[in-house]
C-alpha cells in the first residue's frame, strides 16, 4: 500500500474510534449511574425527608416536591413568553426586529446559568430580603425562553402557508388563522419544544443556588427557600459522609432517567431534528 | 334638525371604523400587540439583567477600577480583591477542554457525515446529543467520584512520568484540580461541536466531494482537504459555542477544580474558577463590597459569553447559508 492509502486507512479509522469514544461515554454514563444509584434508591428515598447524618433511611421527598414547585412557577413564566414571542417571530415581524430579536434569544441562550442565578438574586431576592421558591422559579423561567421561543418559532414556519391562505381566503383574520388554524397544526412540535425546554432546566443547579438555595425540611410557601434535586445532589456529593454519598447517586438516577426519558419520548414522537436544544 | 345633519355622517363613518375594527383589525391588533410585548419583554429581560449587573458591582468597579483584572489576592477578610486566580482558572480549564473535545468532536462529525449511512449517523448523533441533556450536576457527581480517583490513580502519574520535565505535569498527583476540571469539561462541550460540526459539514454541497475523488483524492484527503476547509467557518463557530459553554460551566467544575484561589503553574493543581467562585462564595458573601465583587465577576463571565456567541453564531449563519445541499 502506498503512504497515501495507510493514511486514509488510519485517519478514517480515528475518526471512527472519536465517534466510538463519544457514543460510549453516554452510555458509561449511564451504566455508572444504574450502578450506583439502583442500590441506593429505596420508597423512602421518594417519601422521606432528608435525615440526619448517621440516621439511615431519609430520603429526598421535600426535593422532588421542590423541584415540582419550582418547574411549575418556571412553566407559568417562561412558556408564555416564550410561545407568545415565538408566534411573534413567525407571523408578525418584519424582517429586521426579526433577525434582531432572534439574535437576542440566541444570546440569552448562551447566558452562563449562574449570571441568570445572580440576575434573580438581584431583582427578587434581594428586595425581597429571603431565598425564596420564587426566585429560582424565576431564574429557571427564564432560562426557558430562549427554547420555547425558537421551537415554537421553528414548528410554526413549517407549517404550510397553503393552510394559512385557505384560512384567509375563507375571511378568516389574520389573529383567528393563527389561533384556529396554524398554532394547532403547529401545537405538537411547540409542546416538545416546551417538555425539551423543562427537561433542561429539570437539571440547572448554578440558578438555584442562592435563589431557591435549599432547605433540609418541608419549604414553608412559595416566598420561603426549598430544597431541589439537584441542589440536593450538589450538597451531599460535595459533603463528607457515605451514605449522602449513596443518597446523592440515587438523586442522579432519578433525574437523569427524567431528562432523559422527556429527551428521548419528545424527539422520537417528532421525527423532525430540533432545533440547537442547549 | 342641523344637530342630526351634523351627527349624522360622522355617526356613519364611526360605525364603519367600528364595522371594520370588529371584522378584522382589532383581532389582528391585538394578537399583533400582544405577542409583540412577548417579543418586547425579551429585549427588556436582556437589558434589565445588564443594567442589574452593572449596578450591582459598581462599589467593585470604583473601589478596584481595571486593576481587578490583573490583581492576584483573593482575601475576603481583608477586602482585597483581585480577579486574576479565577481568569487564570477559568482560562485554563477552557483550553484543556478544547484541547480534548476539538480532535474528539470534529473527528465524531467526520465520521458521521463522510463514512456512515444516514440512518445510523442520525442514531448516533441522537445518542450523543443525549450527552448535552445530562444536567451539569450530574456530570460533577461522575467527576467526583470516577474520574477524579481514577485521575490520581492513573492519569496524573503516567503524565508525570512521560512529561514531567514540563512545569505543566509536576507537584503531587490530588486527583482534584484544573486536570479533572479540564477533562470533564470536554466531554461536556464535546455534543455542541459535534452536532454543529456534523450540520455545517452536511451542508457542504455533494459536487465538492465527487470532485476531490473523481481527482483521485482518498476519502480521508477529500473529507480533510476539500469538505473540511469549506466548511471551516463554522467548524470555528462550533468551537466559539463550545468556548463559550466552557467558560460559563459551574457546578461539574465547583465540583472538581478544588477551589484554591491561587495560581498554580501545573495543572495537577488546586484551582478556582469564575463560574466557582460565584457558586460557591455568593451566598456566604458578607459584606456589599463582597456581593459586588462577584456580581462584578459575574458581568465579565457575561461579557466573555456575549462575544463568544455573537461570534459563533454569525460564523455558523455564513456556513450554513452557503451550501446548499441537506438542509
Amino acid at each position: 500500500m502506498t503512504r497515501r492509502s495507510v493514511t486514509n486507512v488510519l485517519m478514517l479509522t480515528f475518526t471512527g474510534a472519536c465517534a466510538l469514544l463519544t457514543v460510549s461515554i453516554m452510555f458509561y454514563i449511564l451504566g455508572y449511574l444504574a450502578w450506583h444509584g439502583a442500590s441506593a434508591l429505596s420508597w423512602n428515598f421518594f417519601t422521606k425527608l432528608p435525615a440526619p447524618v448517621n440516621v439511615p433511611g431519609g430520603g429526598m421527598a421535600n426535593a422532588i416536591v421542590g423541584s415540582a414547585k419550582l418547574l411549575l412557577l418556571a412553566c407559568c413564566f417562561g412558556v408564555p413568553v416564550g410561545i407568545l414571542a415565538g408566534i411573534y417571530l413567525s407571523e408578525f415581524a418584519g424582517h429586521t426586529i426579526a433577525s434582531v430579536l432572534r439574535f437576542t434569544v440566541d444570546l440569552l441562550n448562551g447566558v452562563p446559568s449562574i449570571v441568570i442565578g445572580i440576575f434573580a438574586y438581584t431583582l427578587i431576592v434581594l428586595p425581597m430580603h429571603t431565598f425564596s421558591t420564587l426566585a429560582g422559579g424565576f431564574a429557571l423561567g427564564i432560562m426557558m425562553i430562549p427554547i420555547s421561543v425558537r421551537s415554537t418559532e421553528e414548528y410554526l414556519r413549517a407549517v404550510p402557508s397553503s393552510l394559512r391562505e385557505a384560512s384567509l381566503a375563507l375571511g378568516a383574520a389574520r389573529w383567528t388563522t393563527i389561533t384556529r388554524v396554524v398554532v394547532p397544526a403547529a401545537f405538537r412540535g411547540i409542546l416538545t419544544g416546551v417538555m425539551l425546554a423543562l427537561a433542561r432546566v429539570a437539571g440547572e443547579t448554578a440558578p438555584l443556588i442562592f435563589t431557591a438555595f435549599g432547605n433540609n425540611s418541608w419549604s414553608q410557601g412559595w416566598s420561603q427557600p426549598t430544597a431541589s434535586l439537584p441542589f440536593m445532589i450538589y450538597t451531599y456529593a460535595v459533603s463528607p459522609y457515605d451514605d449522602w454519598h449513596r443518597q446523592a447517586w440515587a438523586a442522579g438516577l432519578v433525574l437523569v432517567t427524567l431528562v432523559l426519558f422527556v429527551n428521548i419520548v419528545t424527539r422520537l414522537a417528532l421525527a423532525r431534528k430540533m432545533p440547537l436544544s442547549r | 334638525m342641523s344637530t342630526t345633519d351634523l351627527a349624522a355622517p360622522s355617526g356613519n363613518g364611526f360605525e364603519e371604523a367600528w364595522h371594520r375594527l370588529r371584522r378584522f383589525d382589532i383581532g389582528d391588533s391585538v394578537a399583533h400587540g400582544v405577542t409583540l410585548l412577548a417579543g418586547a419583554g425579551i429585549f427588556l429581560l436582556v437589558g434589565v439583567l445588564l443594567v442589574e449587573l452593572w449596578l450591582n458591582s459598581r462599589l467593585a468597579r470604583h473601589e478596584f477600577g481595571w486593576k481587578f483584572l490583573v490583581n492576584s489576592i483573593w482575601d475576603p477578610i481583608a477586602q482585597h480583591f483581585g480577579a486574576l486566580p479565577f481568569l487564570y482558572g477559568t482560562v485554563v480549564t477552557s483550553l484543556l477542554a478544547l484541547i480534548i473535545a476539538i480532535p474528539l468532536g470534529l473527528g465524531t462529525a467526520i465520521f458521521l457525515v463522510e463514512l456512515v449511512p444516514a440512518w445510523l449517523s442520525d442514531w448516533l448523533a441522537f445518542i450523543i446529543d443525549l450527552l448535552a441533556a445530562v444536567p451539569s450536576v450530574v456530570y460533577g457527581l461522575l467527576g467526583i467520584f470516577i474520574l477524579v480517583p481514577v485521575i490520581r490513580s492513573t492519569v496524573e502519574p503516567f503524565l508525570h512520568s512521560t512529561l514531567g520535565f514540563l512545569p505543566l505535569f509536576q507537584g503531587p498527583a490530588y486527583g482534584f484540580g484544573f486536570l479533572a476540571a479540564g477533562m470533564i469539561l470536554g466531554i461536556m462541550v464535546v455534543p455542541f461541536i459535534v452536532s454543529v460540526s456534523r450540520e455545517v459539514l452536511l451542508a457542504v454541497p455533494q459536487e465538492q466531494r465527487e470532485a476531490a475523488l473523481s481527482l483521485g483524492a482518498t476519502q480521508w484527503e477529500a473529507a480533510s482537504q476539500v469538505v473540511v476547509p469549506y466548511a471551516r467557518s463554522g467548524i470555528f463557530g462550533s468551537i466559539f459555542l463550545a468556548l463559550a459553554r466552557a467558560l460559563g460551566e459551574t457546578m461539574a467544575v465547583t465540583m472538581v477544580i478544588g477551589n484554591d484561589p491561587t495560581i498554580h503553574k501545573s495543572l495537577f493543581a488546586s484551582g478556582y474558577s469564575i463560574a466557582a467562585v460565584i457558586a460557591n462564595e455568593f451566598a456566604e458573601a458578607t459584606s456589599t463590597l463582597y456581593v459586588h465583587v462577584l456580581i462584578e465577576l459575574g458581568l465579565i463571565l457575561f461579557g466573555l459569553t456575549f462575544v463568544l456567541n455573537a461570534l459563533a453564531r454569525l460564523l455558523i449563519l455564513a456556513t450554513v447559508r452557503r451550501g446548499t445541499v441537506r438542509p
